[in-house]
C-alpha cells in the first residue's frame, strides 16, 4: 500500500494544500481505508486470513484427528458431533478440510516462493543483461507453450511422485509467469534516469540490481503473487485429484474428491465440502488480489489480465 | 502480407527446436536405467545390455540427441514402451477426439463470453454488470474437476439425463465441453468487458455517437470491432491450451483424448509416448499462435509493418 501513496500525492499535490495532502496520505495508507473502499477485496482478504489461520492452527482448532476413524459413524451427514459429517471411513470431514487447507497452503506457498525466486532472477537478469535476454526468454517461451497442468504432469513423470516432487512441479509452473513480469519491469526500469545516474557514478551491477531495480518491482510482484497462489493451489489439488500429487490417506482437498462420486448418492457432502473449501480459498485470493492490484499498481492490469492464460486450469 | 506470413513461419522454428531439445534433455534427468526399468529387476544384465544397444542407450547423450532429431524429421517419434505400437499411431485417434472437444469448448466459451462481457461493459455499473462480473469471478474460481463431479452427480447419477462417460453421441459432448469451457468463458468475458470499456472512451466512438449513429451501431460496429482484437488473441491462446489442457475434462468423463493418454503415459512412465504428446502439444500451440498472429495482422494493419 505504501508505494501507492507517493503517486496519489503527486496527482493531488498541485491543487490540495500540503497538510490536507498529508492527511489524505495517512488515510489512503491505512487498512481501514482499504476495507471501506474495496469491500470485495477486504472480504477476500478475510477469507484468506481465515484459511491461513485455520491451517496454521490446525492441530488446535480441528475437533478430531483427521485420520481417526469413527466406525460408529461412517458416511454420517452433518450433525452436532461432526459439523460437516464424516467420510466413508468415519473420519471427521471438518478436521480433514482444515488439514487439507493446511496442506494446500503449504504446497502453494513453498512452490510460489521457490518458483518466484527462480523466475524473478531469470527475468531480471534477462532484462538487465542484453546478452542473456534471448536465451533465457526463449526458454521461458517454451515453458509457456504448455498449460500449467501439463508442465506439472511432465515434472512428476520425470521426478516421480511424492510431496517434495509435487512442490517442485508446481514451482516450475510458476517460473515463466514471474520471469515474464520481472523481464518486462526490468526493461522498463533499466532506462530510467536514476539507473543511468547510478551507472554514471560507477555503481556495480549488483548494487544497481539490488538497490535500484529490484525494489521498484516489489509492488507488482506482490500483486502477481496474490494472483498466482490460487492457481498454484488449484494445480496442486488437480494433481492430487488425478492421483499424481498428495496421495490418500493424507488429507488434501483434491485427494479427498478423488473417489467422492462413488459415495455421492448416500453422502453428497463428501463431494461438496472439499470442493467448496477449494473454491472459497481461490475466490478469496482472487478478490483480494484484484483489490490489491487496484491499490498497489493500476498499471499492472494489462499484465495481470494475461496471467490466467496458462495458470491453474 | 506474404512476407509477414513467411516471417512468422520461419520465426516459429527456433522455438520448436528449443521445445524438442528441452523435451529430449529433460527426460535424461530421470534417475536409473530406462532399459532396466523397462525389463524389470529380474532381467539378466545381458538382456539389459542388449536392450540398451537396441534403444541406442549405450551411445553418448549427444549422439542419442542427434539420432533423436534425425528420426524426428522423418516423422518417427519412437514406440510406446507398453503397447509397442508407434507413438504416432497411439496419438492419432486421441488427437482427433481432443480436437473435436476443443472446438466445441472454444465455441461454447467465446460466444457467451463475448456476449456477457459486452453486456457488462455497455451496462456498466448496473445490476447486469454486477451479475456478469460475479458469474465471471465464479467461473474463474471454481475448480474444474469439482464442477465436472457436480455435473456428473446431478445430470448422470440423479437425473440420468446425460451419459457420464465416453464420446459416442452428441449428448456425450455436453458435460466435457462445459468443463473445458467454463474457465475460458469467464476469462473471455472479463477481457471483453475491460477491452470494450477502454475503447468506448476513445475519440472515434464519441465521433460516431456525435454524428447520430444509433447506439447499436456505435457499440456493435465501431467499438466492438476494435475491442475484440485483444480478445481474439486470448481466444486463440485458450484454444491452444485446450488442445493440451483438456486433461481434467477427459479424465473425469473418460474422453479418449490426448489428456487422458498423457495421464496414463505418466502413470506408466512411458517416456517415448510422453515426449511425443508434449511435442504434439507444443506443435499445435505454435500453429494456433501463428494463425492467431496472421489473423491479428489481418485485422490490425499496424502489426504487419512493425
Amino acid at each position: 500500500m505504501d508505494s501507492s501513496t507517493p503517486r496519489s500525492v503527486t496527482v493531488s499535490g498541485a491543487a490540495v494544500a500540503p497538510d490536507a495532502c498529508a492527511a489524505r496520505r495517512r488515510k489512503v495508507g491505512t487498512i481501514g481505508f482499504f476495507f471501506r473502499h474495496h469491500r470485495l477485496a477486504a472480504a477476500g482478504g478475510l477469507i484468506v486470513a481465515l484459511f491461513v489461520l485455520a491451517g496454521a492452527l490446525a492441530p488446535v482448532v480441528s475437533p478430531f484427528d483427521p485420520d481417526q476413524n469413527d466406525v460408529q459413524a461412517t458416511l454420517a451427514l452433518p450433525n452436532a458431533k461432526h459439523w460437516l459429517g464424516t467420510d466413508h471411513l468415519g473420519r471427521d470431514l471438518l478436521s480433514r478440510v482444515i488439514y487439507g487447507g493446511r496442506m494446500s497452503l503449504y504446497i502453494s506457498f513453498v512452490a510460489v516462493g521457490v518458483g518466484g525466486a527462480i523466475g524473478i532472477a531469470m527475468g531480471t537478469l534477462a532484462g538487465f543483461y542484453r546478452r542473456l535476454d534471448a536465451p533465457l526468454m526463449r526458454l521461458n517461451e517454451v515453458l509457456l507453450a504448455f498449460p500449467g497442468i501439463v508442465v506439472a504432469l511432465t515434472a512428476i513423470a520425470i521426478l516421480g511422485r511424492g510431496l517434495e516432487n509435487l512442490i517442485a512441479a508446481i514451482a516450475i509452473v510458476q517460473i515463466p509467469q514471474y520471469a515474464r513480469l520481472a523481464h518486462g519491469l526490468t526493461l522498463a526500469i533499466r532506462d530510467r534516469v536514476y539507473v543511468e545516474a547510478a551507472v554514471a557514478i560507477g555503481a556495480a551491477d549488483r548494487r544497481i540490481l539490488g538497490r535500484y531495480i529490484l525494489p521498484n518491482t516489489i509492488a507488482p510482484m506482490i500483486v502477481q503473487t496474490t494472483l498466482l497462489i490460487p492457481g498454484a493451489i488449484m494445480t496442486a489439488a488437480t494433481m492430487s485429484f488425478l492421483g499424481l500429487g498428495v496421495t490418500p490417506p493424507t488429507a488434501e482437498w483434491g485427494a479427498m474428491l478423488q473417489n467422492s462420486l462413488q459415495w455421492s448418492v448416500l453422502a453428497p457432502h463428501i463431494m461438496i465440502v472439499p470442493g467448496l473449501a477449494l473454491m472459497l480459498v481461490v475466490l478469496g485470493f482472487n478478490l483480494f488480489g484484484d483489490g490489491l492490484r487496484d491499490v498497489l499498481d493500476p498499471r499492472l492490469r494489462q499484465h495481470a489480465s494475461a496471467r490466467g492464460a496458462n495458470v491453474g486450469q | 502480407m506474404g512476407s509477414f506470413i513467411w516471417q512468422r513461419i520461419v520465426g516459429s522454428i527456433p522455438v520448436l527446436f528449443l521445445v524438442v531439445t528441452l523435451v529430449f534433455f529433460a527426460f535424461q534427468l530421470i534417475p536409473g536405467d530406462p532399459a532396466r526399468m523397462l525389463l524389470g529387476p529380474e532381467a539378466t544384465q545381458e538382456t539389459v545390455d542388449r536392450m540398451r544397444q537396441e534403444l541406442g542407450l549405450d551411445k553418448p547423450v549427444l549422439v542419442q540427441y542427434v539420432n533423436y532429431l534425425q528420426r524426428l524429421v522423418q516423422g518417427d517419434l519412437g514406440k510406446s514402451i507398453f503397447t509397442r505400437r508407434t507413438v504416432v499411431v497411439e496419438m492419432a485417434a486421441p488427437f482427433v477426439n481432443t480436437f473435436y472437444l476443443a472446438i466445441a469448448a472454444i465455441i461454447a466459451a467465446t460466444i457467451p463470453g463475448i456476449v456477457l462481457g459486452t453486456i457488462a461493459a455497455v451496462k456498466q455499473g448496473t445490476l447486469w454488470d454486477h451479475l456478469a462480473s460475479v458469474f465471471a469471478l465464479l467461473g474463474i474460481s471454481i475448480p474444474v474437476f469439482w464442477l465436472a463431479l457436480l455435473m456428473m452427480y446431478l445430470f448422470s447419477v440423479q437425473l440420468k439425463w446425460l451419459p457420464s462417460t465416453g464420446n459416442q453421441t452428441a449428448a456425450h459432448y455436453i458435460m466435457p465441453t462445459i468443463t473445458l469451457a467454463t474457465f475460458s468463458l469467464a476469462f473471455i468475458a472479463r477481457m471483453t468487458r475491460s477491452s470494450l470499456l477502454e475503447v468506448i472512451r476513445q475519440d472515434y466512438v464519441r465521433t460516431a455517437r456525435a454524428k447520430g449513429l444509433p447506439e447499436r451501431v456505435v457499440v456493435g460496429y465501431h467499438a466492438l470491432r476494435n475491442a475484440l482484437v485483444p480478445v481474439l488473441i486470448v481466444v486463440g491462446l485458450r484454444f491452444g491450451y485446450m488442445l493440451g489442457g483438456a486433461v481434467v475434462a477427459e479424465q473425469v468423463f473418460a474422453w479418449p483424448g490426448l489428456g487422458r493418454l498423457l495421464i496414463s503415459a505418466v502413470n506408466q512412465r512411458d517416456i517415448p509416448l510422453i515426449q511425443g504428446i508434449l511435442l504434439l502439444f507444443a506443435g499445435s500451440f505454435v500453429v494456433v499462435n501463428m494463425i492467431v498472429d496472421l489473423f491479428y495482422g489481418f485485422l490490425d494493419p499496424q502489426i504487419r509493418y512493425r
